[in-house]
């Protein structure tokens, strides 16, 4: 794709500078269809209409709110700490823009191939804890301050199971290359981690060979359960209902955000729904098969159009991030907010026990198998 | 220790319930109501703007001193004898020009106590609810008939009249009292004569 880019454009510079912004503009368009899909089917979900005024059944009603957005007043509260308020907006998006680099969007595309995938997705990705907290703290307004806390000590806590259910599937791949974990599974749905991952040999973009057969079906418990505990935990990572405390509107006045207005906020809003696209893109290349397509194969490949390929490839991806984004929404107008030690409860006391179980007898099953 | 695990199954089972019930919720008809494009049939008695039939009101100022915000301003001029106001629909004479009857209908609370003590039931509640304003002042509402000219001109006819009424009283009162002198005046030249054996002046007035 790179070398696609700069045979068409000829400047190396040119073809990075786009190279890099490619993400982006799918994020914007993105977060614009997710703002829709938040507001449409949390209505529908309460027997409502949702926005219909703006365009046919109220589809550009994104648009306007950037609109309005755009106009409001930049308001930075005079006892606030302009320095760190000002910087905590863009932290925070950088931290799951960045994150992004590392994402396959096809087999083609992908920012950054790194051996490290997996661990450089969630380092990264705790950035943006910071920007909270720098927002939280620099606003100096106690419902800012008891969000940013809230949100950071949840975040902490969460980013352990999450990070472990990530790590069974990495004990299973032997590699953390996000690439690596797609091929192999390839060939199929049923070869998805979800369904118990490969049932046959495969051969990983780096060159090794994972050895497979249908005796994987034990892992298919053991998966699906770490598919629930990642998703679980990538919810309260992004701060979504039920585990919204952070931002609880009713209690703390929507958090660590309660100070900004205008563009500063939409950039925490916008970084809120790349978090959300993110963590389920990486639950979809975990446990979902990533960039494959169900039946194994791509129309692209069958009828002999190479071009194809990838533009399915990335289609299948999309389609399977926008599912869990619809899951997350789902979720949040069907469960309502936790208590903080509910939440606590149920990461220190149920996740992580059981992602800890988990990993020692997938590392177990491995090994003997 | 099997409360942990039903706890985890009940966990996981409700959510799935609640899931499935917002799922359904998704495509059952919705209840929204387009407004401005679709309205909603009020019911036969609401209480929305005020109405007054100007063609009927006495001017009683009934509607005012009912109302308990004091949204109603009235003001009355009587009619000179030689006007004719006509009369109401229900037969009663009408005796005042209303100069200014306003209604400032952001005060007004709906309460609808002004409907009831009108005698002729002139003042009444419309089912009429869109009537927002960017001025607060446009919603006091005029509903005088009588043009500022109009005004000018009764008011002056009326305080003309009421001058000529007053010269006419004053003029009556001073007669009045000079009769009074004069029977006084009488009663003594009677008095005085009756003393001196003169018969009494027959020509005084009496009055
Ligand atoms: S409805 Fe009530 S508040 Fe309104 S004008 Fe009549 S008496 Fe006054
Ligand atoms: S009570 Fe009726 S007749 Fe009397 S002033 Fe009010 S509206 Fe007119």
């Amino acid at each position: 794709m790179e070398s696609l880019l700069t045979s068409i454009l000829g400047t190396n510079l040119l073809t990075t500078v786009i190279y890099c912004a490619l993400p982006l503009v799918f994020v914007l368009t993105y977060a614009l269809i997710a703002v829709l899909g938040e507001v449409k089917i949390s209505a529908w979900m309460q027997d409502r209409l949702g926005p219909m005024r703006t365009g046919p059944w109220g589809i550009i009603q994104p648009l306007a709110d950037v609109l309005k957005l755009l106009q409001k007043e930049d308001i930075t509260p005079s006892a606030s700490d302009k320095f760190l308020f000002n910087l905590a907006p863009f932290v925070t998006f950088m931290g799951s823009y960045a994150a992004f680099a590392a994402v396959p969007f096809s087999s083609q595309y992908i920012g950054a191939s790194l051996d490290l995938g997996i661990f450089y997705v969630f380092a990264v990705g705790s950035i943006g804890v910071v920007g909270l907290m720098m927002a939280g703290w620099s606003s100096n307004n106690k419902y800012s301050m008891y969000g940013a806390m809230r949100s950071v000590a949840q975040i902490v806590s969460y980013e352990v199971p999450a990070a472990m259910a990530l790590m069974i599937i990495v004990i299973y791949t032997g590699t953390l290359n996000l690439q690596d974990i797609i091929v192999a599974q390839g060939g199929g749905i049923w070869n998805w981690f979800v369904f118990g991952g490969p049932k046959a040999d495969v051969v990983l973009a780096s060159g090794r060979e994972l050895q497979a057969s249908w005796a994987n079906l034990v892992f298919l418990p053991l998966f699906l359960a770490t598919f629930v505990m990642y998703y679980v935990s990538a919810l309260a990572e992004t701060n979504r209902t039920p585990f919204d405390i952070p931002e609880a509107e009713s209690e703390l006045v929507s958090g660590y955000h309660t100070e900004y207005s205008g563009m500063k906020f939409a950039m925490f809003f916008m970084a809120e729904y790349a978090n959300m696209f993110l963590v389920s893109v990486v639950a979809s290349i975990a446990f979902f098969g990533g960039w494959q397509s169900p039946y194994g194969t791509t129309i692209g490949a069958l009828v002999g159009v190479p071009w194809l390929s990838p533009v399915e490839e990335f289609l299948w991806l999309a389609f399977k991030g926008f599912f869990f984004v619809f899951v997350m929404i789902w979720l949040r107008w069907t469960l309502p907010r936790l208590r903080v030690d509910q939440l606590m409860y149920m990461c220190w006391k149920v996740l992580i026990p059981f992602s800890f179980g988990i990993a020692l007898v997938v590392g177990f099953l491995v090994m003997i198998m | 220790m099997s409360g942990y695990f039903t706890d985890i199954k009940d966990g996981i089972w409700t959510v799935l319930v609640g899931m499935t019930i917002t799922w359904k919720h998704m495509f059952v008809k919705k209840v929204t109501i387009q407004y401005p494009d679709v309205k909603r049939e009020l019911p036969d008695r609401v209480r929305n703007r005020l109405y007054v039939n100007m063609d009927d009101c006495i001017g009683c100022d009934q509607c005012a001193k009912a109302c308990p915000v004091n949204c109603i301003t009235i003001e009355t001029l009587k009619a000179l004898p030689t006007d004719d106001l006509g009369s109401t629909s229900t037969g009663n004479k009408k005796r005042l020009w209303m100069p200014v009857f306003d209604i400032d209908i952001a005060k007004c609370c709906y309460c609808g106590l002004c409907v009831f003590p009108c005698p002729t039931e002139c003042i009444e509640m419309t089912d009429v609810f869109e009537f927002s304003e960017y001025h607060r002042k446009d919603l006091v509402y005029h509903f005088g008939t009588m043009t500022p000219e109009e005004i000018t001109v009764k008011r002056a006819e009326v305080e003309e009249y009421q001058r000529e009424q007053d010269a006419k009283k004053a003029a009556a009162a001073a007669a009045a009292a000079a009769a009074k002198k004069a029977e006084a005046d009488a009663a003594a030249a009677a008095k005085a004569s009756e003393a001196a054996n003169i018969p009494p002046d027959t020509t005084a007035p009496v009055s």
